[in-house]
């Protein structure tokens, strides 16, 4: 689940990490007004209007902008809001800025880029950290990897103070600021309390870029990119008011809801599968003869008829959607119960479009008799390769 | 033969009490499986009643693993504890000395793995999944979720992420005649216990095994790291195929691992990788039993 910048930093300041003054903005008044508070708190006329989505690479794209004065901020604050915000981790038509965040300026005298991820290969949280912050960390990683300093974290031992100085002294903090000795350790403790945040607070990713050095030799995270792992939602009952339902797809919102997995794309052949990798095994399939998948959906080993005919009517509903193709093969998952809520969707809905049921494995026979005697125009296939060529030559034909 | 598991194994059900837990112990002692005992905390003492091949079975149910494996001699655990209290499941199985425990469950945080993963380190024990199907040698021992009777016993060793496109390669080579010595679901979860790696080496040294089939997705780099095996270490015909080549990235496809992070794990990338180390990749899912069948 990703979160807003400024959500991030509400967090970080649970933690104690030094961030930018700073207060988020929904309307452009809300932002002037918010710019003025800062400018007075901080003596200073600098601001920092940012827009917040959930994608990075704002800058490039025009949504962060630097202002002089309260008006200035109102000016930007009007250009960036509900702006088309085009950036190189959006898709190509950009997503549509909703929400500011309006903070104060900083003396940035280095930026630096740290980050925390689950590292699969080694099954523990890596620390990672470099002198090239504010860039693309890709483009570091792929030509020149020796930049990156990572430091695993034992899970029984938390990350230790030594750990943050050897990247401390690695990446030559406290060089040229008028206090070396207090910029490392403020480091050092920023580091800390990020390792503790990742991991108390059940992180997938954790990036600060960039991680700024001022003139004055503070340390202060600039940025927060957070994505927070879903499976630790039941032990996290205040993500509920961080989600932005207009960064998400309403389909796959509410599919989750009701207990499926569900993935819209760009094709125009429907798809219902139990299980994950069939899901997807069948998204290929059907691309491999020629059509293109309107979604993954995996209904999952335990769904019942209701889910079953909830997730076929999301299918149906969908304008874009010239044919479905149901593929089961039914472990825990009864074709029976697939076949009860097929038809049920469709006789709520109607059908209008080709559809192509292969079903197999648990109650295999009781559910190919309820499609069979449901009156509806259902084409079946032997096996799945038979299914995907009979839907793309239904879709096309 | 088989790996992991046979006739002689003894399986304890932890949540057996709970309607997965029941269902499925339920269905693994009408295979055949040799269910020894279940656990649900607060429970011990009660009896759950299933219907065996040679007739009804009464399987005594225990409060903590502990006890049930010193009272029944169980070594082998079943999982079926939901996912906030599952990694603890897994760590009392390890700790009461269980020599394979088999997670079921789906959803577990990965915070909770991460330390699983750390105890396994200090641990003789043996972890399949979480977030998977189980394993299962046709004819002898089935623990987990899949349909027993599309399975066969034979020769052929199976090993995937994914449950129901696991369930798709046996239905596929069943109908072949290409019986199965043991299929192993490792699970979708990005932090797991037996990757691609540990059970093609079980596969690699088990004399009842012929050839291997493999399904792997995006997300990680295990596939990767497997094919890299395979050409060092591995003496018998692999087939593979690898499910995602339309996956959009940064987008989670149902499994918490099947994920393209930062342009890596793609799917291109793992089939380019099992082709370099000779493993013939299915063009199709629904050519999986025939692609391995031409290896043999």
């Amino acid at each position: 689940m990703n979160i807003h910048e400024y959500q991030g930093k509400q967090i970080f300041a649970r933690y104690g990490i030094p961030i930018s003054q700073g207060i988020p903005a929904f309307t452009v008044d809300e932002a002037a007004k918010a710019a003025e508070k800062i400018i007075a708190d901080t003596k200073s006329e600098i601001v920092v209007v940012k827009a917040q989505i959930h994608a990075g690479g704002r800058g490039k794209g025009g949504g962060v902008k630097v202002a002089k004065g309260a008006a200035a901020a109102k000016e930007q604050a009007q250009n960036i809001l509900g702006m088309q915000l085009i950036t190189p981790q959006t898709r190509p038509t950009g997503q549509k800025v909703n929400r500011l965040y309006i903070e104060q300026g900083q003396d940035i005298k280095r930026e630096l880029y740290v980050a925390l991820v689950v590292d699969r290969e080694t099954r523990r949280v890596a620390l990672m950290a470099s002198t090239e912050g504010g860039m693309d960390i890709e483009e570091v990683a792929a030509h020149t990897p020796e930049k990156i300093l990572t430091q695993f974290i034992d899970p029984l031992l938390g990350l230790a103070p030594f750990q943050a100085r050897k990247v401390a002294y690695a990446l030559k903090v406290g060089e040229g600021t008028p206090d070396p000795k207090a910029t490392v350790n403020e480091f050092v403790k920023l580091v800390l309390a990020l390792g503790e945040l990742f991991i108390k607070e059940d992180c997938s990713l954790l990036e600060v870029n960039p991680l700024v050095i001022t003139g004055a030799g503070r340390v202060v995270a600039l940025d927060a990119k957070l994505n927070l792992d879903e499976n630790a939602e039941a032990r996290h009952p205040e993500w509920e008011a961080l989600r932005d339902v207009d960064e998400e797809d309403p389909v796959e919102l509410e599919a989750k809801k009701t207990g499926l997995s569900y993935v819209s794309l760009d094709g125009n052949i429907g798809c219902l599968v139990n299980g994950a990798g069939l899901a997807m095994s069948t998204m290929d399939i059907i691309k491999h003869y020629g059509g293109e998948p309107a979604n993954f959906l995996d209904v999952g080993g335990g769904a019942n008829k209701e889910q079953v005919t909830k997730a076929f009517k999301m299918i149906l509903s969908s304008p874009k959607v010239k044919g479905i193709f149901v593929n089961i093969f039914g472990g825990i998952m009864k074709c029976d119960v697939i076949a009860d809520g097929v038809v049920a969707a469709t006789k709520e809905l109607g059908l209008t479009v080709p559809l192509v049921v292969r079903l197999e494995g648990t109650n295999v026979e009781q559910g190919k008799e309820i499609l069979k005697n449901s009156g509806l125009a259902i084409q079946t296939a032997d096996d799945m390769g038979d299914g995907a060529r009979k839907i793309v030559a239904a879709v096309k034909g | 033969m088989s790996v992991l598991v046979g006739k002689q194994t003894k399986v304890l059900f932890q949540g057996i009490t709970g309607s997965a837990g029941s269902f499925h112990a339920g269905q693994c002692i009408a295979y055949g499986t040799n269910v020894v005992a279940g656990q649900t905390p607060n429970r011990g003492g009660q009896l759950f009643d299933g219907t065996a091949p040679a007739g009804p079975v009464q399987v005594p149910v225990f409060d903590t693993v502990d006890e049930a494996v010193k009272k029944t001699g169980a070594n082998t655990s079943c999982i079926f504890v939901p996912p906030l209290g599952a990694a603890d499941a897994i760590l009392e199985a390890f700790d009461a000395g269980i020599e394979l425990v088999v997670c079921i469950t789906e959803g577990i945080p990965v915070m909770d793995m991460i330390k699983v993963r750390r105890a396994l380190e200090t641990s003789k024990s043996k972890l399949i999944g979480p977030n998977c199907p189980g394993i299962i040698t046709p004819g002898e021992c089935k623990i987990g979720i899949m349909p027993g009777h599309i399975h066969m016993a034979g020769k052929i060793g199976v090993v995937s992420k994914s449950g129901t496109l696991t369930y798709e390669a046996v239905g596929q080579l069943t109908k072949l005649g290409l019986g199965q010595s043991t299929c192993i679901g490792i699970g979708g979860d990005p932090v797991a216990g037996l990757d691609f790696i540990d059970v093609l080496e079980l596969f690699n040294n088990d004399p009842g095994t012929e050839a291997v089939i493999m399904m792997g997705e995006i997300g990680g780099n295990a596939e990767i790291l497997a094919a890299e095996w395979i050409k060092a270490n591995m003496k018998k015909p692999v087939a593979g195929f690898i499910a995602g080549v339309t996956a959009p990235p940064g987008k989670r496809m149902g499994h918490a691992g099947a994920i393209i992070s930062g342009g890596k794990g793609t799917a291109e990338e793992k089939i380019e990788a099992l082709k370099s180390a000779g493993v013939k990749v299915a063009p199709t899912p629904a050519d999986l039993g025939t692609t391995l069948q031409s290896l043999l």
